[in-house]
C-alpha cells in the first residue's frame, strides 16, 4: 500500500432491555415461550389496538443515558418508522427520530494505546420486531410475535473509533455499564446486545470522512474484530485500485470471514417517519429524573476504585472481579459472609475463572451461592480440609452448588490431624521406601517430596501436608 | 304509541317501568329494519340472534335491579369501524370482509355496562374516508328523508339508522365532521366531544390525532345521556383524558341567558347555500330571543383548514392502514408471486378507490423531501387554527355556524369530483384540528325537504355549554311546533 490510511468507525448498538413486560403492552418478554404465546392485540397489530408506554423502559433508557454522560431529553417523543415486512405486525415500528430520550453523551475507553473518549450521539427507545420462521418443506413462512414489542434502546456513537481494539473496548464499556445498571444482560450471542459497525477509511492526516458502509450480523466480539479488519482492508484495496467505496449495508459471514452487500443507498427505503399520534410526549420531570439518578447503582469504574481502596486488592484483581456484575456481586456477598476479601478474590480469580474458561461459560451463567463459597473458605481456613481437597470440593460447588460442609462430613474428607495415627503411616512409608530415605539422608532434599506424596496417597489426600513434613523430618 | 317513536331516554323509562320489554324494543327495531333497510342500507351487519340473547340477559338484570341506568335495554347501532367482540367489523371495506375482532372497543364496552343492546353494525365510508357513505364496499346508504340523496358521511349509516328509526341511537366517529355532517343531512343530533373524552381503544384508526367517537341521537337529551355513558378515562388509550366533568346530563337546562355566541363571518361567506344560511341565522335569532348575546367576528384561517386536515389525516391514515397487508387477518389476494406481490395485489384488490387515493396522498406528504413542505406545514397550520379558536373563545362561550355548505347532495354526484367533496368539509374539519367539541342540531329544512343542521362549537372541555345551548334551542323549536 502506497499510502497510510486511517479507519473511522461509529457504532449503532441495540440493547434489549430487561423489563418484565413489553414496551407498549403487558405481554411477557420471557424467552422460550411457544410461538405466539406472549402476544396480545397490541403487539400483534390487531385493528383498534393502541400502545401504552412501559415507564420502566424510560427509566432504563434514562439510567443508561445518565451513566454515559448524556443530556436527558425531558420532553421526548416517539415517531413511526414505516416499512412493510411480515415480522412487523403494524408495518411500522414505533421508534424515536426527532426527539430521542438521550443525546450528546460520552464514555472513556482504555486500550493498549491508552485512554480516549468516544462520543455518544444519541440513545433512543424502540420496539423489537417478531421472528420469521421459514419452513423449507412447505415452502412457506410463519411469524412468531413473541419478540414483537420487546423494548430496545439504540445507542448511536459518534465516529470516534479508529481500530477494532477501540470498538471492542467501547462495547465492553457499554456492556459493563448496562449490566451494572441491571438494564440488560447484554449477551451478544443471544442477541440481547447487537452492534452494527459503520466504517470508512481516509488517507491519514486528512479530515474529510470517506464513504462508509454499515456491517450487520456481528454476533461476537471476535466476529466484530474480524469484520472491522476485513472491511478496512477491503475499502483500502478499492481506493488503492482507484475504485469507489459504495455506500451500502453489508452482511458479515463469520464462518467464511467475508461480507457481502445487502442493499445499497440507491435502494434504501424511505421510512416516512412522522410523530406517533397514539403516544403523547414523554415528560421526564425534574423529580422523576432525580429519582432515577438516586437509584443509579455503583458503576464499574467506582467499584474498581473502591475495591483497591477498601479491600486493598491489586489493580489486576480488581479489574477481573469487576469485569462482570455477577462476579462483583458474588465477590461482595461472599466477603460480607466470611470477611476474607483476599481469599475470596483468589477463589474467584483462579479456580472460578479456570472453570468458566474450561466450560465455556459466561460469568452471568454462574449458579453457586456466596454462602457455599464462604463455607468452603471457612473449611480451609480452619484447617478442616486441605487445599487439594478444597479444589475438588469447589468444582462441585461451582457445578452443583453443593453445601461443602455437609459434603466434607459425608465423604469423610476432613484433614487427618491425629498425629499418632499419622505417625504410624509415616513410619510405614519410611519402611517401604528405603531408597528415598537413603537419598534424603545423602543430602537429596527433594526426596522428601516423594515421601510426602506417598503419605498423602496413603491417607487418600486427607492429611495436612505441613504436619507430614514435620513428622518426616522428625523421624528421619 | 309506536315503540319506534320513543327517544332512547323515553324507551329506557318505559322499559324500567315494565311497560315495554327489551325484547319488544328489539323486535320493533328488527321489524323496521326488515321493512326499510333493503332500501336505506343503513346496516352492514345485523345481529338478530346476538341482540335477542343479550336482550333476555339485560331484561333479567333490569328486573333484578342491577341495571338501572337510562340506557338499560335500549337498542343501539354501532358504526362498523368500532370493534365488537365476536361480531364482524369491516370498516365498510373488502379487506376486512370477514374480520371478527377478539375484543370490543372501550366505548362499546361502556355502553354494554350501561345495559345497551347492540342491534348491528352500521354502514360508513370505507375506513371513514368520505362524506357521503358512498365509498362503502357494501353499497351506499340512502338518506331516509329523501332516498335519492346521500345521508352524508362517513357515519352515514348511523345517522340514517337513527333518522329511519332503525335504532334508538347510534355511535359514530368523527375525524373531520363524520358525525356532525351526516347528522345535519339526516336531521338528527350528532356530537363530537373534546379529543380524548371517549377512548379510541378498539376504534379502527383513520387519523389517530383527530378521531373521536360520539353519539348520533334523536334529540339533545339522548345525546347528553349517551355521551355521559361512553366517556371514560381509559389507560389503554394514552390520549384519553381523565375528566371529572362528564356529568353531561346536568347541562340539560333551558337557559342561555347571558351566554355569548360568536358568529364567524368566514362561515357565512360565498359558497354557502342561501337556504342553509337563512335557517342557521334564524336558529341563532331564536337563541338571541332566549337571552344570548350574538356578535359577528372574523375567525380567520378557515381556507387553510381543509388542506391542513387532508394532509394530516391522510398521513396518519397511510401508516394506520399499513397493517392491512394480507398477512395476519382480512382479505388476501388469491394469486400472487412472492411477498411483495402479495402485499400489492392484496391492497390493490382489498381497498377501494378513495382509500387508495388517501393512502397515496398520505405516503406522498410524508416522503423524504416533502415532509417539511407538507406535513410540517400542516402541523403549523393546525397550531395556528387552534390559536384562532383560543382567541375566539376568550370572547365567546360558543361559536355557531352551519355543519355543511349545502344540504345532502344526490347519490352519485360527489365521488366524481373528490376536491369538491373535500371542500364540503370546510365547516367541520377545523374543530378536529383544534380538538374541540361540536354538536349539530336540526334547524329546519330546505325547499326540497332536506334537513339543515346548525353546528355549535365550544372550547375544549366545554361540552356542557354546547348541550345547554342545543337543548335550549331544541325546546324553543318544540314550542314553536316545529317537527324535529
Amino acid at each position: 500500500m502506497s499510502r497510510e490510511y486511517e479507519t473511522v468507525i461509529g457504532l449503532e448498538v441495540h440493547v434489549e432491555l430487561a423489563t418484565k413486560t413489553k414496551i407498549f403492552c403487558g405481554c411477557s418478554t420471557a424467552f422460550g415461550g411457544a410461538p405466539n404465546t406472549h402476544v396480545c392485540p397490541v403487539c400483534s397489530g390487531m385493528p383498534g389496538s393502541l400502545p401504552v408506554l412501559n415507564r420502566q423502559v424510560v427509566e432504563y433508557a434514562a439510567a443508561v443515558g445518565l451513566a454515559t454522560n448524556c443530556t436527558i431529553t425531558q420532553c421526548c417523543k416517539f415517531d413511526r418508522k414505516n416499512y412493510f415486512y411480515p415480522d412487523n405486525p403494524q408495518n411500522y415500528q414505533i421508534s424515536q427520530l426527532y426527539l430521542p430520550v438521550c443525546r450528546d453523551g460520552k464514555v472513556e475507553i482504555e486500550t493498549a494505546d491508552g485512554k480516549k473518549t468516544v462520543g455518544i450521539h444519541e440513545i433512543h427507545m424502540e420496539e423489537d420486531a417478531g421472528k420469521l420462521i421459514h419452513d423449507e418443506w412447505e415452502d412457506c413462512s410463519y411469524v412468531d410475535f413473541n419478540r414483537s414489542g420487546v423494548p430496545l434502546i439504540e445507542i448511536v456513537s459518534e465516529p470516534d473509533m479508529r481500530s477494532a481494539d477501540e470498538v471492542i473496548a467501547y462495547l465492553e464499556k457499554l456492556r459493563l455499564i448496562i449490566q451494572y445498571l441491571g438494564a440488560s444482560d447484554c449477551k451478544l450471542q443471544e442477541g440481547s446486545m447487537r452492534a452494527d459497525v459503520n466504517l470508512s477509511v481516509r488517507p491519514a492526516g486528512t479530515s474529510k470522512l470517506g464513504t462508509r458502509t454499515e456491517m450487520k450480523n456481528l454476533n461476537s466480539f471476535k466476529a466484530i474484530a474480524r469484520a472491522v479488519e476485513n472491511e478496512r482492508r477491503r475499502q483500502i484495496e478499492l481506493l488503492e485500485e482507484g475504485r469507489p467505496v459504495v455506500q451500502e449495508t453489508r452482511r458479515w459471514d463469520d464462518n467464511k470471514e467475508y461480507s457481502y452487500p445487502m442493499r445499497s443507498k440507491e435502494d434504501a427505503q424511505d421510512y416516512r417517519y412522522f410523530p406517533e399520534p397514539d403516544l403523547p410526549p414523554v415528560v421526564i420531570s425534574d423529580q422523576w429524573l432525580e429519582e432515577i439518578r438516586q437509584r443509579q447503582p455503583e458503576l464499574r469504574d467506582e467499584k474498581l476504585a473502591r475495591y483497591k481502596e477498601e479491600y486493598m486488592l491489586p489493580d489486576y484483581d480488581a479489574k477481573i472481579l469487576t469485569s462482570s456484575k455477577k462476579m462483583a456481586d458474588l465477590f461482595e456477598e461472599t466477603v460480607a459472609l466470611c470477611q476474607k476479601p483476599k481469599k475470596v478474590s483468589n477463589w474467584l480469580m483462579v479456580e472460578t475463572m479456570r472453570l468458566l474458561k474450561e466450560q465455556e461459560m459466561e460469568p452471568e451463567d454462574m449458579a453457586f451461592s456466596p454462602e457455599n463459597l464462604a463455607k468452603l473458605i471457612e473449611l480451609v481456613e480452619a484447617g478442616t480440609i486441605n487445599g487439594t481437597i478444597a479444589k475438588e470440593v469447589f468444582e462441585l460447588v461451582f457445578r452443583d452448588n453443593i453445601d461443602p460442609a455437609a459434603y466434607v462430613e459425608e465423604k469423610g474428607l476432613k484433614t487427618e490431624n491425629d498425629t499418632d495415627a499419622l505417625r504410624e503411616i509415616v513410619e510405614k512409608v519410611i519402611a517401604d521406601n528405603p531408597q528415598s530415605v537413603a537419598d534424603y539422608r545423602n543430602g537429596k532434599e527433594k526426596a522428601i517430596g516423594f515421601l510426602v506424596g506417598q503419605t498423602m496417597k496413603a491417607t487418600r489426600g486427607k492429611a495436612n501436608p505441613a504436619v507430614i513434613n514435620q513428622l518426616l523430618k522428625e523421624l528421619l | 304509541m309506536d315503540i319506534l317513536q320513543y327517544t332512547a331516554a323515553e324507551l329506557g323509562k318505559k322499559i324500567k317501568a315494565g311497560e315495554v320489554t327489551v325484547k319488544e324494543a328489539c323486535e320493533a327495531v328488527f321489524a323496521r329494519i326488515e321493512e326499510k333497510d333493503k332500501e336505506f342500507n343503513c346496516y352492514i351487519t345485523v345481529d338478530r340472534e346476538g341482540a335477542l340473547a343479550r336482550a333476555a340477559e339485560v331484561q333479567k338484570q333490569i328486573e333484578a335491579g342491577t341495571l338501572t341506568g337510562p340506557l338499560a335495554g335500549v337498542p343501539v347501532a354501532v358504526k362498523d369501524n368500532m370493534n365488537t367482540k365476536g361480531l364482524r367489523t369491516t370498516c365498510a371495506s373488502k379487506i376486512l370482509e370477514d374480520f371478527v375482532p377478539s375484543f370490543s372497543a372501550e366505548a362499546v364496552r361502556n355502553l354494554e355496562k350501561a345495559g345497551a343492546v347492540i342491534i348491528g353494525k352500521t354502514n360508513m365510508d370505507e375506513f371513514a374516508m368520505g362524506s357521503t357513505t358512498e365509498t362503502s364496499y357494501y353499497g351506499p346508504t340512502k338518506n331516509p328523508c329523501s332516498p335519492e340523496h346521500v345521508p352524508g358521511g362517513s357515519s352515514g349509516g348511523s345517522a340514517a339508522a337513527v333518522a329511519a328509526r332503525e335504532c334508538f341511537y347510534a355511535l359514530g366517529s368523527d375525524t373531520g365532521g363524520s358525525i356532525r355532517q351526516p347528522a345535519s343531512f339526516c336531521g338528527v343530533v350528532g356530537m363530537k366531544p373534546t379529543y380524548g373524552t371517549v377512548s379510541r381503544y378498539g376504534l379502527i384508526a383513520y387519523g389517530s390525532s383527530l378521531d373521536q367517537i360520539g353519539p348520533l341521537c334523536k334529540d339533545v337529551t339522548d345525546c347528553a345521556i349517551v355521551l355521559e355513558a361512553i366517556s371514560s378515562h381509559d389507560p389503554k388509550d394514552s390520549t384519553s383524558l381523565d375528566r371529572t366533568d362528564t356529568d353531561f346530563t346536568s347541562a340539560l337546562v333551558e337557559d342561555v341567558q347571558g351566554m355569548r355566541i360568536g358568529i364567524p363571518r368566514d362561515y357565512f361567506g360565498p359558497g354557502l347555500d342561501p337556504e342553509v344560511r337563512e335557517a342557521v341565522l334564524a336558529a341563532v335569532e331564536l337563541l338571541k330571543k332566549k337571552g344570548a348575546t350574538v356578535e359577528e367576528f372574523e375567525l380567520s384561517l378557515v381556507e387553510y383548514a381543509i388542506p391542513a386536515y387532508y394532509v394530516i389525516a391522510c398521513a396518519e391514515a397511510s401508516s394506520n392502514l399499513a397493517r392491512f397487508d394480507g398477512v395476519k387477518y382480512g382479505y388476501r389476494a388469491k394469486e400472487f408471486e412472492g411477498l411483495h406481490d402479495m402485499y400489492k395485489r392484496t391492497r390493490a384488490e382489498g381497498f377501494g378507490t378513495e382509500t387508495k387515493r388517501r393512502i397515496m396522498l398520505g405516503s406522498f406528504v410524508l416522503s423524504s423531501g416533502y415532509y417539511d413542505a407538507y406535513y410540517l406545514k400542516a402541523l403549523r397550520t393546525k397550531a395556528l387554527i387552534k390559536q384562532a379558536f383560543d382567541k375566539a373563545f376568550a370572547k365567546y362561550d360558543v361559536i355557531i355556524g352551519p355543519a355543511a355548505p349545502a344540504t345532502a347532495p344526490k347519490l352519485g354526484e360527489s365521488l366524481s369530483d373528490p376536491i369538491q367533496m373535500y371542500l364540503g368539509d370546510i365547516y367541520t374539519v377545523s374543530v378536529n384540528l383544534a380538538g374541540l367539541p361540536g354538536i349539530t342540531v336540526p334547524c329546519g329544512r330546505d325547499e326540497k325537504g332536506l334537513p339543515i343542521g346548525m353546528q355549535i362549537i365550544g372550547n375544549c372541555f366545554e361540552e356542557k355549554k354546547l348541550i345547554r345551548m342545543a337543548y335550549t334551542y331544541e325546546c324553543g323549536r318544540r314550542k314553536e311546533g316545529a317537527e324535529l
